[in-house]
């Protein structure tokens, strides 16, 4: 127990890898507040886009949604990082991986939210059409709201686990928290600073964790 | 585009590391095939578990559910490789990965299937157990087909996460399809063996994609 105690609450070595952890927990934060703003908004654009329903635009934007999907996101970071330079495209480590996870959550979150829209009643879009609305006007002021208040449950939930994904950053040297705490684990040969940030993980996560599944019976009860 | 095509598909440097690739994706699939079975029959049990209704029991497997579910895979499978040893418990590389893949992936099956058994009105339950059926064959031969057909589409989409996740084995060195791709872009000297290496994730996970996509649509038009 002494030893469990030691090696993982070590309170001198707590107390030396704390800064730099938090640190690296803002970096995390950034990046997952980036990545949230620009993967919900791209879908949103993408999603509304497809409405417009333009076939080789809406080929395309499928294919773009199927492709970011189905291809692990460290494999698209490494592309990123690694492939995209020797095309003459170089991304710093922070924007690759903050460029990568908003354009899987964007995948995401376009489908969720084409989903949204195609759910919504057609007497909706028939009825708005009837009062003299636009196309535009009706997609913009009655659908899109009904389309987003329905698919929020499942948007919440992908954009937690996609946010989560912040700590592959630290593949490429990112000084995120994950990254923080590997090195502090090496230069106090102790594993401390990997509880810490396993700690602050749960912190950062496990209200959004809980707010999803309340968020998933509020709409369940509201249907 | 010329400059593109010899970087990204080049006909050499594929040649070379296709070895590598075909390693690497066979232990892609081994290891797909040991954790998501795995990390389903874990959340079934979890989900069963559930509805025994045992007070302190539903609490311990929330804060298990919770825990997990907050959990970056990655921290989970680093805390593992690199803070187990300290205690004595040396994991290698395959165990290590495999136990965090599973513990997360436990945790989504196990809410996924929870909330499939709760989406199964309880009078099918109770006219099941009025049938003279124990509470176990009720759960399997009534309940449990219901719940798992009510749950079908995330269940695939959480299984091909886990597939995803595996990519992450790589960190520790695991000679997975992608840390095989970024040896062989080391050897070659050439970003294609990464560009194939997502291709084949792609080949592999599209199917399941265009399978959720399909169902998710399904469901919310459906209703």
């Amino acid at each position: 127990m002494q030893e469990f105690a030691h090696y993982f609450f070590n309170m001198p070595v707590m107390m030396l890898a704390l800064p730099q952890l938090l640190q690296g927990l803002l970096v995390t934060v950034q990046m997952g507040v980036l990545v949230v703003v620009l993967g919900i908004g791209l879908g949103l654009l993408l999603a509304v886009v497809r409405s417009f329903r333009f076939a080789p635009v809406n080929v395309l934007i499928v294919i773009f949604v199927d492709v970011f999907r189905a291809i692990p996101a460290l494999v698209v970071l490494m592309l990123i990082y690694f492939a995209l330079p020797s095309v003459g495209v170089t991304l710093p480590p922070f924007a690759s991986a903050v460029v990568t996870l908003a354009l899987v959550l964007a995948a995401f979150a376009e489908e969720i939210i084409w989903a949204g829209i195609t759910a919504v009643d057609k007497g909706q879009w028939e009825a708005a059409r009837s009062t003299g609305l636009g196309p535009l006007q009706t997609l913009f002021y009655v659908v899109l709201f009904q389309a987003i208040r329905m698919v929020i449950p499942p948007l919440t939930n992908r954009a937690i686990a996609v946010t989560k994904n912040t700590a592959i950053a630290s593949a490429v040297s990112v000084q995120e928290m994950l990254n923080v705490a590997s090195s502090q684990q090496a230069i106090y040969a102790n594993p401390t600073p990997l509880t810490l940030a396993a700690l602050l993980y749960l912190a950062l996560f496990v209200p959004f964790t809980i707010l999803s599944r309340l968020l998933e019976r509020r709409y369940r009860w509201g249907r | 585009m010329d400059n593109l095509i010899d970087a990204f598909f080049n006909a050499d440097a594929l040649q070379q590391s296709w070895p590598y690739l075909v390693h690497g994706i066979v232990l892609t699939l081994g290891l797909s095939l040991a954790i998501v079975p795995a990390s389903m029959a874990c959340g079934l049990l979890v989900a069963a578990l559930f509805t025994l209704r045992v007070r302190p029991l539903n609490a311990a497997l929330m804060v298990y559910i919770d825990f997990f579910r907050s959990f970056p895979p990655l921290v989970l499978i680093i805390f593992i490789f690199f803070g187990m040893p300290f205690l004595g418990v040396r994991l290698s590389e395959l165990p290590a990965f495999t136990l965090g893949a599973v513990l997360n992936g436990s945790a989504f099956f196990g809410e996924i299937f929870r909330a499939g058994i709760v989406s199964v009105p309880k009078g099918q339950l109770e006219a099941a157990r009025s049938t003279g059926l124990s509470l176990v064959q009720a759960m399997r031969w009534v309940v449990l087909p219901q719940a798992i057909r009510n749950v079908l589409p995330p269940l695939t989409s959480n299984a091909i996460e886990l597939i995803k996740s595996t990519s992450l084995a790589s960190i520790v060195a695991i000679p997975e399809l992608l840390r095989n791709a970024r040896i062989a872009q080391g050897a070659t000297f050439s970003p294609t063996p990464l560009v194939a290496a997502a291709l084949i994730y792609l080949v592999i996970l599209w199917p399941a994609v265009r399978l959720v996509s399909r169902m998710d649509r399904k469901i919310l038009v459906g209703r």
